[in-house]
């Protein structure tokens, strides 16, 4: 195999072909992007899920010493109301595992949440001991709280899927317009893809006619188109990449985790895994429709 | 049928074979049979629209046989699969009317671009170009883009680019059809010359007088149909 020629094809190619190749790697920058920012969205709601959703259904939060109210007379919660309370939850056929979770515990939490925001001015007696529930039928949760809401040193009780369920569900709307945009996006650039690709292998006619009468073989006739689009493709694609990242740096650490510091926000790790995917995406994308487009314009 | 099987080592051979091209009503080649011994030096000979065209597509598997069989070098080109026609072709030079030389590439990377393409290395390319570039009477000229040079001096050219590899059958379609009687006697003599290297060379030609002159083995086909096949022939196709 002969690699200055496919490499000075594939130059020659790309600069005669300069208009077009800019369109597809713009429209392969785009759609990778809209998948970048899909995915990235997926992150998001799995950091958020990792902490809350998945561990806990309801949440039983007992008197600290400054709460105040019908079941935190007492002050403190006692050892005694605990028991009370603990016995209640298991003995409750919906309930099928309870946790506890001490001040302390409450506190280390606290912290692995909101790294580097309020942590800093909250102190382990200020939060709550509580019992996280997890229900056999999370749809049974009235009963469960109806059970221990009366005890005393309850303070209050959680249903915390309900409270995070609208929050997911506007991730969840916008991961799927995400991925509309990505479709849509896609098939633009695949369309795109198929011109140029058309539009080289017409002027390059005459090459690819004398190699296949000479006997080169396809795979030898079609790599320099294959690599070309190719190469349109990872440009695209670390473009994209680049994009996400600015995002995570710019919008999501810049502004949104400055606003919101209650929320536990993508980290660096899952928002670096995703350019791999994009560079994978953005290269197969292309050479496919390329090596598609190329089997209906290069017949042997 | 042990007979064919006999007759199977001829280097070209074809078999009843037809060729009806899509959305024509008259085929392009009708229930040919004829066979072609390594060495030798064929005309095929016919009309505009006879076929001659498409026998040379046949033999390069640039088109499928509508019915009937056909071998070449060996192989049953129906069960040839298509990753292993460019291993066919290679064995097959080519030469046609138009030259078909890359205009921005000189003599020598013309020639090369052969031998490039089914990668074969640089140094193989150094001693296989010169070479043939000087059969054909070109060398010197290494250097020079196909504009620069006459008619018959490209068509030496694409001589030069069928035959850099050695092939075992030379195909011609209508060679000198382009070119002066004069040049065309040249080219004549440099494809006498490949023959008797002992490359089979079948040539498609409406060139009477070249025919005439050679004095070798014609096929002459009309409407699709072999209406002769003499050999030491002359034209002999009266309008």
């Amino acid at each position: 195999m002969r690699f200055q020629y496919v490499f000075s094809e594939v130059v020659t190619g790309l600069r005669r072909n300069l208009t077009m190749t800019l369109a597809v790697v713009i429209t392969v920058a785009i759609s990778m992007g809209f998948l970048g920012t899909g995915l990235l969205l997926r992150a998001q709601a799995e950091t958020m899920k990792d902490y809350w959703y998945d561990k806990i259904e309801i949440s039983v939060f007992m008197c600290n010493a400054f709460d105040k109210g019908a079941g935190c007379a007492g002050g403190q919660v006692t050892d005694e109301q605990k028991a009370k309370i603990e016995q209640t939850l298991t003995s409750h056929p919906e309930v099928q595992s309870v946790f506890y979770e001490s001040q302390d515990e409450a506190y280390q939490h606290f912290r692995e949440q909101f790294q580097n925001s309020i942590a800093d001015t909250i102190t382990p007696d200020q939060l709550q001991e509580a019992y996280r529930v997890q229900l056999g039928n999370p749809e049974e949760f009235e009963g469960v709280v109806s059970a221990v809401a009366g005890l005393p040193g309850v303070h209050q009780v959680v249903d915390q899927r309900e409270l995070l369920e609208p929050f997911f569900d506007v991730i969840n709307g916008l991961q799927w317009a995400a991925a509309a945009v990505t479709a849509i996006m896609v098939v633009a650039a695949v369309l795109l893809i198929a011109n140029t690709i058309r539009l080289a292998a017409f002027s390059r006619r005459r090459e690819t006619g004398i190699m296949r009468l000479v006997g080169a073989s396809n795979f030898y006739i079609q790599l320099p188109f294959i690599l070309e689009a190719a190469i349109a493709g990872v440009t695209g694609a670390v473009l994209a990449a680049a994009g996400v990242v600015l995002v995570k740096a710019l919008f999501i650490d810049g502004r949104l985790a400055k606003v919101l510091e209650f929320v536990a926000w993508v980290d660096w790790n899952d928002t670096l895994e995703i350019v791999p995917w994009l560079m994978v995406s953005g290269v197969l994308l292309t050479a496919v429709a390329a090596f598609l487009t190329l089997r209906r314009y290069l017949r042997v | 049928m042990p007979e064919t099987r006999r007759r199977g080592n001829a280097l070209i051979r074809f078999d009843n074979v037809t060729k009806l091209y899509p959305n024509q009503a008259l085929p392009a080649l009708q229930d040919l049979t004829v066979e072609i011994e390594k060495g030798e030096f064929v005309f095929l000979v016919g009309p505009s629209g006879s076929g001659k065209s498409t026998f040379l597509r046949l033999v390069l598997k640039e088109e499928r046989p509508t019915s009937g069989r056909i071998r070449v070098a060996g192989k049953d080109l129906h069960r040839l699969s298509n990753w292993k026609v460019p291993h066919l072709r290679r064995r097959i030079g080519t030469v046609f009317q138009d030259f078909r030389l890359l205009p921005n590439k000189t003599l020598f990377e013309n020639v090369a671009f052969a031998l490039q393409v089914i990668g074969k290395s640089r140094r193989q390319i150094n001693r296989d170009v010169p070479a043939v570039l000087e059969l054909v009477g070109l060398d010197g000229k290494e250097n020079r883009l196909p504009d620069q040079l006459s008619g018959g001096e490209q068509q030496r050219v694409a001589i030069a680019r069928a035959f850099v590899n050695r092939p075992l059958i030379l195909l011609a379609d209508e060679p000198t059809g382009n070119l002066d009687p004069a040049t065309s006697v040249g080219i004549m003599k440099l494809l006498d010359r490949i023959n008797r290297t002992g490359t089979t060379v079948v040539m498609a030609t409406h060139d009477q007088s070249i025919v005439d002159q050679m004095r070798k083995r014609v096929i002459e086909l009309d409407a699709g149909r072999l209406v002769r096949d003499q050999s030491r022939g002359v034209y002999g196709y009266t309008r």
